[in-house]
């Protein structure tokens, strides 16, 4: 990690201030509080339902807070409107939990969305980088396959194609692994860090993959009723003598939180 | 429950209608605000217009064909008993142009067209395929719904127009081929009694249904609820809305057109 810090200035990419945002009766954010660091991987883990989607939706500006501020590449978020979102959203890749690919295009047109509708790009340039990006996700050869007839790992990694076709600087995974068997989730982080270094992306990933996730994270952020309880590297988190904490992991190494599955 | 709790409900409630209609009409709003608006898709709009009409036509075609039969078969009694058979076309046309043919086919569009479109944009928002498109930042009104909204005005007076044609026909069938009413002067008493006016009439109808359905269908798949049966309520709510307010226009706009 410490190579990464001097590449990177150990700038933070996200400053995320006592972000509070709640749905009804309900405080789901309840003062987050959270740096995540510019070339590094941050990763977000937490019991199903503790807020860790709204928190990434905050984060791409899908949701408003109610309090708190965000700070994207030194630019505080939480006030911008109109074409300025647009502005920091194009830095932003982003992969949903469930996906989100377009049901009526081909894996190839899902891919290429964001630069036939966002991009001038000659059509041949634009083939060319679907193509690759693609290949380094391995789907090669599945292009004219529509997301139906895809398994639920390859729709994650054409999503995740999806996610990095237009070079984000950040990129925001909601989930990547989720449902996958271990050796398709090994697959799966190992493709995020080379990508990750690759292009020197800030990756936010929210994951149920504990403990094996952290294996690929330079940090870790426990998010327990609407606050971050827990938040720095993986040595320091997984040293802490937190008994939420340890009993967070061992409900997981049990298997005891099946929901997760769900996704 | 005591008095004031009552007022204080009945006050949330007038509250909630009133906000609900207000972002019911901001859907509208800005559909119609982002149509004007580059960049401009025409490619979008062109396939909107092409799966209503690819799934509506058919049925549109097998309803006016029967709408028709029924006039005919009706109009013949009625004209029959009075000595004026050669009324029959005229009788028809005007029925149908002025009145049916909009209402019906709107019906029609509605229970296809609009309830797959509901479907459609609801398993959209079921599976963050909305949300895709705004981190991508694209907007997902101008995108997904301004070229349903104008499609409706575009492909709701053509098919209004098919059936008309094709009713006026199919009263033909039955009053004139089958029951012996004059052939001659069916289709002149409409080519002489049918007058602008009344074309325009329907013509405009069908345009207010064209926006009233797909704005209702749009609004209702575009908010469905992220549940299991969230796609299926929006389904069916689009369909029973749309229809109560075709009628209900149809009422409002007979009344000032007339
Ligand atoms: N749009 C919304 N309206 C109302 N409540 C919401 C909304 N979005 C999320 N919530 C509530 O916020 C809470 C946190 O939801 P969230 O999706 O962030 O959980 P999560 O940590 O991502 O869980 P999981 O691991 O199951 O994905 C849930 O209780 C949910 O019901
Ligand atoms: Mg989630």
């Amino acid at each position: 990690m410490s190579e990464l810090q001097t590449n990177h200035d150990g700038a933070n990419a996200i400053k995320v201030r006592d972000l509070r945002r709640r749905f009804d009766h309900q405080q789901v954010l309840d003062g987050v509080t959270l740096d995540m660091p510019a070339g590094q991987i941050t990763t977000i883990v937490g019991p199903s339902g503790s807020g860790k989607t709204v928190l990434l939706k905050h984060l791409n500006l899908l949701l408003r807070p109610d309090s708190g501020q965000i700070v994207i590449d030194n630019v505080d978020v939480t006030k911008l409107r109109g074409t300025a979102v647009d502005a920091v959203r194009e830095k932003i890749g982003m992969l949903f939990q469930a996906g989100a690919l377009f049901d009526s295009l081909s894996v190839f047109d899902n891919v290429a969305f964001p630069l036939v509708e966002k991009t001038n790009l000659p059509r041949t340039e634009i083939e060319q980088r679907v193509l690759e990006t693609l290949r380094s996700v391995g789907l090669d050869g599945m292009e004219h396959k529509y997301p139906s007839e895809l398994s639920g790992g390859m729709q994650k990694r054409a999503a995740l194609a999806r996610a990095l076709v237009r070079r984000p600087k950040i990129l925001m995974l909601d989930e990547p692994t989720t449902g996958l068997d271990p050796s398709r989730t090994r697959a799966i982080h190992e493709l995020i860090r080379h990508t990750q270094e690759n292009f020197q992306l800030t990756v936010v990933m929210v994951s149920h993959d504990v403990p094996a996730v952290f294996e690929v994270s330079d940090r870790v952020a426990f998010l327990h009723r609407g606050k971050t309880h827990l938040n720095g590297t993986v040595a320091e988190v997984m040293a802490a003598d937190d008994e939420i904490f340890k009993h967070f992991l061992a409900g997981k190494a049990s298997g005891a939180e099946n929901e997760a599955l769900a996704g | 429950m005591s008095i004031v709790e009552m007022i204080e409900r009945l006050g949330a409630l007038v509250l909630d209608g009133i906000a609900r209609l207000g972002t019911f009409s901001l859907f509208l709003i800005s559909a119609l605000f982002y149509a004007i608006m580059p960049p401009y898709k025409p490619r979008l709009l062109i396939r909107q217009i092409s799966s209503i009409g690819a799934e509506s036509l058919f049925l549109i075609v097998l309803i006016a064909t029967f709408t028709g039969m029924v006039l005919g078969l009706q109009g013949y009694n009625a004209l029959h008993r009075f000595g004026s058979d050669t009324a029959l076309g005229t009788v028809v046309a005007l029925i149908l142009v002025r009145e049916l043919g909009p209402v019906l086919a709107a019906l029609m569009i509605a229970a296809r067209a609009g309830s797959a479109m509901a479907a459609e944009l609801g398993s959209m928002q079921a599976t963050e395929q909305i949300d895709a498109l705004t981190v991508m930042a694209i907007n997902p009104i101008q995108y997904l719904v301004s070229p349903r909204v104008l499609a409706g005005v575009i492909s709701f007076p053509l098919l209004t127009s098919i059936f008309d044609v094709i009713a006026i026909w199919g009263g033909y069938l039955v009053g004139v081929k089958l029951l012996g009413a004059p052939s001659g002067p069916y289709f002149n008493g409409i080519a002489t009694n049918l007058s602008g006016h009344d074309i325009m009439t329907g013509l405009y109808k069908a345009l207010v249904f064209g926006v009233v359905v797909m704005w209702v269908c749009c609004y209702k798949g575009y908010n469905a609820e992220r549940m299991a049966t969230g796609v299926s309520r929006a389904t069916t709510q689009a369909v029973v809305l749309s229809s109560v307010l075709i009628l209900a226009w149809d009422y409002f706009l007979t009344s000032i057109l007339l």
